[in-house]
């Protein structure tokens, strides 16, 4: 058989880590991205990457407490043996990328420094600076590179990925893509190909994501007959900077170390903040999680920075809503060695110094926790089983998706520096099933009947003339726009049956004018234009799923928040009363679970997408209610380890029994 | 209520008058080789503008001032935020970033027009568009990696103090943004034209050559100082001192200094220059005498 080689598609830390373990098995890779790969969005990550280490273990932290952690911050949504098998493998990772070079923040004695993020109690982040996603991107793209100077990776950068190319079987035997310069339209034979594309930011118009996260590679796959999970869990990170081009984040190690959300007592008080006295703030998040404090999951952070400014009126400024994240009580010299990256990115970008005055900030659209759903194999000890081919594999034979646009690890909400460990671990970890893949398939993808790759581009020179041609008179970036403001208002921190409902249709009729565009470029050389249109048009599939997804869930889960079905809080005073209300706030939190714990499971049929639903393996961590500590919440925790104790016992005097 | 409903009412406090309108002017060319010309825009006026929601404007409406319509403005960019690298031009005569260069500012500086053109050290593919690679083949060149055995589970890496780390960190920020290369005297632009009948293979071959003699400029040095200082990275230190002892090497440094005064993230690279200098110095009479 002629030699077999591996296409990737994206050039973040997923797409490099698999692309160079790859090269280490002696797979050669083609790697296409439609930037350099040294500027993937992965830059963008700040704060850090989780793992247990040796620190934390001895306060008796445990990889299996951060695979509890994702699970718990995850609202369960996850199938657990892939998160297990994460966890298992984070102090491993963050042990590789300290050997290729990482420049990570370090103890006095030379060890690696950690941080806390939120979601956990324990130290777990190591970090570089507050650049980490780019220190980390780096060393993989240096040893990318590495391998790219022997020969074994040719790259395509500046290249679009316009679609799997399959076989009559279905199976995906290369790619079709477009070079984004000259425009060339060429296909990619490949034994095996794994999109590691990002998340779908864009289609909210602004988000914290960079612009090459529009989702296109993602939805080309789901078009294809790929199937996509969970695609309603978005998540809003709670600290952002607003910006006319984009809302910059602000990373949650600036909570993790040290930095606090409070608002002033007084509404609008129009003092500066320095000169409002301890007793006037309000630290509502401390006040409401004593345990977690600043570092609550994200999804909570969110929406009582939203309650605060929304429903109690206490954003800062009136005309628009905003709350403090203060660092000023830490020193300068500490600030500037673990936050400097995001505390210039302030000071840049607002023209105040954050070390002196705090920062105001807002959420912001932040990550895709659904994406393209992709299968695992568990293994006897509740995680993964390694090298099996059907890792991260999805529905289309041949098709593999890892980092941010797979929806397995992260559940309804993602922990924050889980993201950059999901990336690399499954890089890292794809490798060995796709050689085994590879290996056992009779012929090279190479070999295969020319027509098959012919017929592939053909297509994609028919859906691009035909855009250069169009006369539609729609303009492709003001649909864009009006796409992100319906996304944004509808399906983010607060969802509502009724609004969903009119996005849906809005974003239907958006649809069908973003196939009559009239491009202003209908050039043959280096036209953004038309290559934005054509992401613009694949953005509709995955937005349209969101909507569906989130309407269709009538619960509240994780990012997933709809007031019309939130439980509400307790309200008797009298303990027995108390205890009541509880045991029943519990009965529905059952009943809610087997109605609900399940994740979406999205297909495509031309025009809109159908979303059913699949079981989770909760087999590992039976699911709790997920309460971080909140005051008057104590009670619906006693009552539901109660019950669980109670199970557990019965269970215990059953298998007991049957032994006598 | 939305999060943009939210963030889209105006402020109230602190109005400055300011402009109705940003004039714009945009050097352009259609393709590599083509001549470039002038052209004017102009876009509404919105606060905490930056060149890129110009660009962004320009492109969702692509008139010029004269209402003539035109193709959009091509540029590149990623992050937005200043960590990519990709969104370098030259911005009213400076070479930056398009992303944190702020309208309000750059009107300050000049407050008739934002004068936008593209890198002059690297050839145009389309109007604020330029071809880098010479870049990432300076970064080949100079083996910027570490040489790691494996990337199975080998425990942790070595154990580097705090200096080490804080002196490695800055220079590992770079992000080939390219905007030393820009500012160098020294550094001067490599533009090959294809042959007839060309291969993009021979194409490639050809300019690559044409890299590999040619000055590497200060960031992939920078990068070499970065290598050879690590615990690993500098079992190749060898490899590299003969490439900054080579052609278009440390020596061919003019010393102008201007590289580390437009950093968008102030590395000092006159710093790790200067490092390199003294190691090819040390390189060259090692090798003079172990012959």
């Amino acid at each position: 058989m002629a030699s077999q080689r591996v296409v990737v598609v994206g050039g973040g830390l997923a797409g490099l880590a698999a692309t160079m373990k790859l090269c280490e098995l002696g797979i050669p890779v083609d790697l296409l991205s439609l930037t350099p790969v040294k500027r993937s969005h992965s830059v963008c990550a700040q704060g850090g990457i989780n793992s247990c280490n040796d620190q934390t273990r001895q306060l008796g932290d445990s990889e299996w407490k951060h695979f509890d952690d994702t699970v718990y911050g995850g609202d369960f949504l996850q199938h657990q043996p892939p998160v297990k098998e994460m966890a298992y493998w984070a102090p491993k990772v963050i042990d590789l990328m300290d050997r290729l070079g990482v420049t990570f923040n370090r103890t006095q004695e030379g060890f690696l420094d950690r941080r806390r993020f939120g979601g956990t109690l324990y130290k777990r982040t190591a970090f570089a600076g507050a650049t980490t996603g780019q220190q980390l991107l780096y060393a993989l793209d240096e040893q990318v590179r590495r391998w790219e100077s022997q020969g074994m990776v040719r790259k395509f950068e500046f290249w679009d990925f316009l679609g799997p190319i399959q076989d009559e079987a279905g199976r995906c035997v290369g790619a079709v893509a477009q070079d984004m310069v000259s425009m060339q339209l060429r296909s990619f034979p490949a034994d095996a190909t794994i999109v590691a594309t990002g998340g779908c930011g864009l289609l909210y118009g602004r988000s914290t994501m960079s612009v090459f996260c529009n989702g296109s590679a993602a939805s080309r796959c789901f078009q294809a007959g790929a199937k996509y999970g969970n695609a309603e869990f978005i998540q809003v990170h709670p600290t952002a900077i607003p910006g006319a081009d984009k809302l910059r984040l602000m990373s949650e190690s600036a909570r993790g170390e040290g930095g606090r959300v409070w608002v002033p007592r007084t509404r609008q008080d129009s003092r500066p903040p320095k000169q409002i006295p301890e007793d006037e703030r309000y630290y509502f998040l401390e006040e409401r999680y004593p345990e977690y404090g600043n570092l609550v999951p994200r999804d909570i952070a969110t929406r009582e920075i939203f309650d605060i400014c929304v429903n109690e009126g206490l954003s800062v400024e009136a005309g628009r809503m905003c709350v403090y994240l203060d660092l000023t009580h830490i020193s300068r010299s500490e600030l500037d060695r673990k936050l400097g990256g995001i505390l210039e990115i302030y000071e840049k970008f607002q023209g105040v110094d954050p070390r002196d005055v705090p920062m105001k900030i807002f959420p912001a659209v932040h990550y895709s926790m659904g994406g393209l759903w992709a299968d695992y194999a568990k293994a006897a000890d509740g995680g993964l089983d390694p090298g099996n081919p059907i890792n991260q594999s999805t529905n289309l034979e041949g098709l593999y998706a890892i980092g941010e646009c797979d929806y397995q690890y992260h559940g309804g909400n993602r922990l924050g520096a889980n993201s950059l460990l999901s990336c690399i671990f499954t890089g890292l970890f794809v490798g060995p099933g796709i050689q085994n893949y590879i290996k056992n398939q009779k012929t090279a993808a190479g070999e295969l009947a020319p027509e098959l790759f012919e017929g592939a581009i053909r297509k994609q020179e028919e859906r691009h003339s035909a855009l250069l041609g169009g006369d539609g008179g729609e303009n492709p970036y003001l649909i864009h726009q009006q796409l992100g403001d319906i996304m944004t208002k509808a399906a983010t921190v607060v969802r509502r049956n009724s609004q969903l409902d009119e996005a849906y249709r809005l974003v239907d009729d958006l649809h069908q004018k973003a196939r009559n565009c009239s491009l202003s470029d209908s050039g043959s050389w280096s036209n953004q234009n038309v290559i934005f249109t054509k992401a613009l048009q694949d953005m509709f599939p995955i937005a349209k799923s969101i909507l569906k997804g989130a309407r269709q869930r009538d619960e509240c889960r994780g990012a997933h928040f709809k007031p019309d079905f939130a439980r509400s809080s307790l309200t008797e005073t009298d303990p027995a009363a108390r205890r009541k209300e509880a045991e029943k706030w519990c009965d529905e939190f059952q009943a809610n679970n087997d109605r609900f714990l399940k994740s979406s499971v999205a297909s495509y049929d031309g025009n809109d997408p159908t979303v059913d639903y699949e079981d989770v393996d909760t087999s590992i961590i039976p699911p709790r209610p997920r309460l971080y500590g909140l005051v008057g919440g104590e009670v619906i925790e006693d009552v539901w380890k109660e019950r669980g104790a109670k199970q557990q016992n019965s269970a215990e005097t059953l298998a007991t029994s049957s032994q006598v | 209520m939305s999060i943009t409903e939210a963030n889209d009412v105006e402020t109230q406090e602190d109005e400055v008058a300011r402009p109705a309108t940003v004039n714009v002017r945009v050097l352009r060319q259609e393709g590599p080789g083509l001549p470039s010309y002038w052209e004017r825009h102009q876009v509404p006026y919105e606060e905490n503008m930056n060149v890129i929601s110009v660009l962004q404007r320009i492109a969702a409406n692509a008139q010029t001032v004269d209402g003539k319509e035109v193709p959009p403005v091509a540029w590149d960019c990623g992050c937005l935020e200043e960590v990519c690298g990709s969104c370098t031009m030259v911005i009213n005569g400076r070479v930056r970033q398009s992303c944190s260069a702020l309208v309000d500012r750059l009107l300050e500086e000049s407050p008739n027009e934002i004068e936008l053109r593209p890198m002059t050290k690297f050839p145009v593919i389309r109007d604020l568009v330029i071809d880098r690679s010479r870049l990432f083949s300076g970064l080949k060149r100079v083996q910027a990696w570490v040489p790691a055995d494996s990337y199975y589970d080998m425990g942790p890496g070595p154990t580097q103090s705090r200096s080490a780390q804080e002196e490695a960190y800055p220079l590992s920020q770079c992000m080939s943004c390219g905007c030393c290369l820009e500012a160098c005297p020294q550094y001067q632009k490599i533009e090959l034209n294809r042959h007839p009948g060309e291969t993009d293979e021979e194409f490639e071959a050809r300019k690559q050559a044409a890299h590999d003699d040619a000055f590497l400029g200060a960031a992939p040095i920078n990068q070499a100082v970065l290598f050879n200082a690590h615990p690993t990275g500098k079992n190749l230190k060898d490899e590299r001192m003969e490439v900054l002892t080579g052609p278009g090497g440390v020596a061919a440094c003019g010393n102008a200094q201007n590289c580390v005064a437009v950093c968008p993230k102030e590395i000092p690279l006159t710093t790790s220059i200067g490092k390199a200098g003294r190691a090819a110095t040390v390189h060259s009479l090692k090798k003079m005498f172990d012959r």
